[in-house]
């Protein structure tokens, strides 16, 4: 295990000085990159998602296929209560959005949590498909393939206006964002996450040793879709449209990948991930408009091939490359 | 983290020294959005042709010091959120100064709010549904509605059959083509028998055809995009033996595309189709197009009416930087879309309309034939001259 490797109940919880890098990051690009904010806070919305994914893919282990049903469910939730209801407060949008998500998430984790493995992968995966064909058919609440227009966010906290540049966006999906982090953090390190570990590594012996491992499991499936949902929110309302692509299984899938990218289960995956996943697809689909997808292939191909347990897994053992270098 | 933070401030030194160098050369930039990946990658490219033929064959029509730049990106298919990611990114990154492109009604849709605030002339060069034009001020259409093939359809129809069947794509502009064709052909004093909605995304076109076949029309109506869809209906409609059954084909004419028609074996033979382009058209100004286009692409590419609707949009900006003397404005852009004309467009006369900047041009009945062993879209009347989007008459009065 490396040292950028968010532990469990048993390692140290203290806040290490590399914990702090993604943050210092994300403020240096505010004030160099002002062209660029947009695509931040696209990266902030998706690190997020990769996140809550994190969480039960990482962490309680399980493999989901249909993530982007709670993502959309929230990004519809905000675009239909100002599309249809003209509720337009963000922060009230984005409570909302993570309520239905999370209810959505027990109600279905209820179902898809009594099986394992393939048959959990099967049913997630229907589950996502459900739910783009409900968002597909109720085109009087969902705008249909058509897309949801006409969507009017009001100021956050009634003072910062969302604008064509992108800075209000961004600086409120990175306090959104941290929070969140801030939340997932604690969760890991407490003894809840001591048993989500137990759970993916031994079942049966969570079952032996009396952990509610079914109740558990709800709980944190639960809890990642309502952060999924407050993703979701957050795309809505710095885009101010939805269109049916926030529920589909492309999305799902390339979450995963996205993940897979920044190494599972170690909360700053999520975060090199879409990262590096979406830097690189906004300067491929820039130089070659019509070939772009080759070149996000050919990038996953290397890393699944030559970077075992993603970016994070390569700084890990270059870091301890280094290390060694200066003991000997 | 010092030598990090000086990389990033030197690589946007840099970025910032490129802009400057680019200000200085009075190049126009074009944000193009359109489909070059995924399942209808096809749309994309044979868009980018029209408008490139256009550009290589009027370059010195520019004002003298002009140059033009493309600023060309990828929004995969119907993608809304996507492409207004990419309009605010060609907004506020790239600087560009007019916007066109716009294959899919959703995507033009998601942009509107954009160009409002942004004050961006945009040309749309293919998307189709009514409404678009209404959702800012700064849109202006040279492409079609479906209202504009479809309400003739209906009429044309009425006139022959009396009970038809509908099928059409569930989206903006396979709605406009369900409504225009049954308010006609009802208008008309024919019955519909039925009707049916086809997922836009991945769809399986043999149920839906089985269910207009068990209806039993006289004529099936449908609307799909032009593109690779538009062979898989025709492939369905063949293998379940419509024509056989007696059952009549008919639609925009996004149902036969000139660029698809090769790729449709014998199955498309008789069927008729309204719309106003067709790559087999005799009109010397489409002579001219279809010859200069076979010189630069080669004897086999074909364009379509999308590739028109391109070489058209870029005549409508070339246009209107002429107008304006290469100082792009917003509003004066405006101006200059609301006055376009051009008589001598491959399709004919067209204009757009100053009112709703909404596309005005003939509608020609066609039938699909053989000509020299290929198929191919032959015009055989005009029924609708100069006809402004119906919609937009219709819910004026």
């Amino acid at each position: 295990m490396g040292n950028l490797h968010a532990g469990g109940y048993s390692a140290n919880a203290a806040l290490r000085w590399q914990e702090s890098l993604p943050w210092l990051v994300a403020i240096a690009a505010f004030f160099l990159l002002p062209e660029f904010l947009n695509l931040g806070a696209r990266i902030l919305i998706f690190i997020l998602f990769a996140l809550s994914l994190d969480l039960i893919v990482g962490y309680a282990g399980i493999v989901t296929l249909g993530h982007a049903a709670f993502f959309g469910l929230g990004a519809y939730t905000a675009g239909i209560l100002s599309a249809r209801a003209g509720i337009n407060d963000p922060l009230i949008q984005l409570v909302a959005s993570g309520v239905t998500a999370g209810l959505l998430g027990v109600v279905t984790g209820a179902i898809i949590l009594r099986t394992r493995g393939l048959a959990l992968m099967m049913l997630t995966l229907a589950i996502g498909s459900i739910c783009l064909e409900v968002a597909n058919k109720a085109s009087s609440l969902t705008g249909g393939a058509d897309g949801l227009a006409g969507i009017t966010i009001a100021p956050v906290l009634g003072q910062f206006r969302f604008d064509l540049y992108g800075k209000t966006s961004y600086l409120y999906c990175l306090a959104i964002l941290f929070v969140c982090w801030w939340f997932v953090r604690r969760l890991v390190y407490s003894p809840f996450g001591a048993s989500l570990a137990g759970i993916r590594e031994n079942n049966l012996r969570m079952h032996a040793i009396g952990a509610p491992v079914y109740l558990r499991m709800l709980a944190v499936y639960a809890i990642s879709a309502a952060l999924a949902g407050f993703a979701g929110a957050l795309l809505t309302q710095t885009s101010q449209f939805v269109g049916l692509n926030v529920v589909s299984f492309e999305l799902s899938g390339e979450m995963l990948v996205m993940l897979i990218l920044g190494g599972v289960g170690r909360i700053y995956g999520a975060f090199a991930g879409p990262a590096v996943y979406m830097i690189a697809q906004d300067q491929l689909a820039k130089q070659f408009p019509e070939y772009w997808y080759l070149g996000i292939g050919s990038l996953l191909v290397i890393v699944v091939l030559f970077a075992k347990g993603g970016v994070l897994g390569l700084v890990d053992r270059m870091v301890s490359r280094i290390g060694k270098g200066r003991r000997s | 983290m010092k030598s990090i933070r000086t990389l990033l401030t030197l690589l946007m030194a840099g970025a910032i020294g490129l802009f400057h160098a680019q200000a200085f050369a009075q190049t126009i930039k074009i944000g193009v959005i359109n489909t070059y990946s995924g399942p209808n990658a096809s749309l994309g490219d044979i868009m980018d042709k029209g408008m490139k033929l256009y550009m290589k064959q009027n370059e010195k029509r520019l004002p003298p010091g002009v140059k033009i730049e493309l600023v060309i990106r990828d929004d995969g298919g119907a993608n809304p959120d996507k492409a207004k990611q990419l309009a605010q990114e060609l907004i506020v990154r790239d600087k560009v100064q007019i916007l066109t492109g716009l294959i899919w009604t959703p995507n033009a849709a998601a942009i509107a709010p954009l160009a409002t605030e942004a004050k961006l002339p945009v040309v749309i060069m293919n998307a189709g549904t009514s409404s678009i034009t209404t959702m800012s001020p700064y849109f202006a259409r040279v492409s079609f509605t479906l209202w504009q093939s479809s309400f003739p359809t209906g009429t044309w129809a009425a006139k022959k059959y009396k009970r038809a069947y509908i099928a059409v794509s569930d989206f903006g502009p396979g709605i406009d083509a369900e409504n225009a064709f049954e308010k006609a052909f009802r208008d008309g004093g024919g019955e519909i028998v039925g009707k049916v909605r086809i997922p836009l995304a991945n769809p399986d076109f043999v149920p839906f055809i089985q269910r207009a076949k068990d209806a039993k029309p006289e004529v099936l109506f449908a609307f799909i995009p032009a593109g690779p869809q538009a062979t898989q209906i025709m492939k369905a409609y063949n293998d379940l033996g419509l024509a056989k059954s007696g059952v009549k084909f008919i639609g925009p004419g996004d149902l036969t595309p000139d660029d698809e028609l090769p790729n449709m074996g014998d199955a498309p033979l008789g069927v008729y189709t309204v719309h106003h382009y067709s790559a087999a058209s005799t009109r010397p100004a489409n002579k001219s197009f279809i010859a200069a286009w076979k010189k630069e692409y080669g004897e086999k590419s074909t364009p379509s009416f999308m590739s028109v609707g391109a070489w058209d949009g870029m005549d409508a900006i070339y246009q209107l930087i002429i107008d304006q003397k290469g100082k792009i404005d917003g509003d004066q852009s405006m101006i200059s879309l609301r006055g376009y004309k051009n008589a001598n467009s491959p399709r004919g006369p067209i204009s757009i309309d100053p009112l709703t900047r909404d596309i005005v041009q003939n509608e020609y009945l066609r039938e699909v034939r053989k000509v020299g062993g290929k198929l191919a879209n032959v015009e055989i009347e005009t029924v609708a001259t100069a006809i402004k989007d119906p919609w937009k008459e219709i819910n004026k009065k």
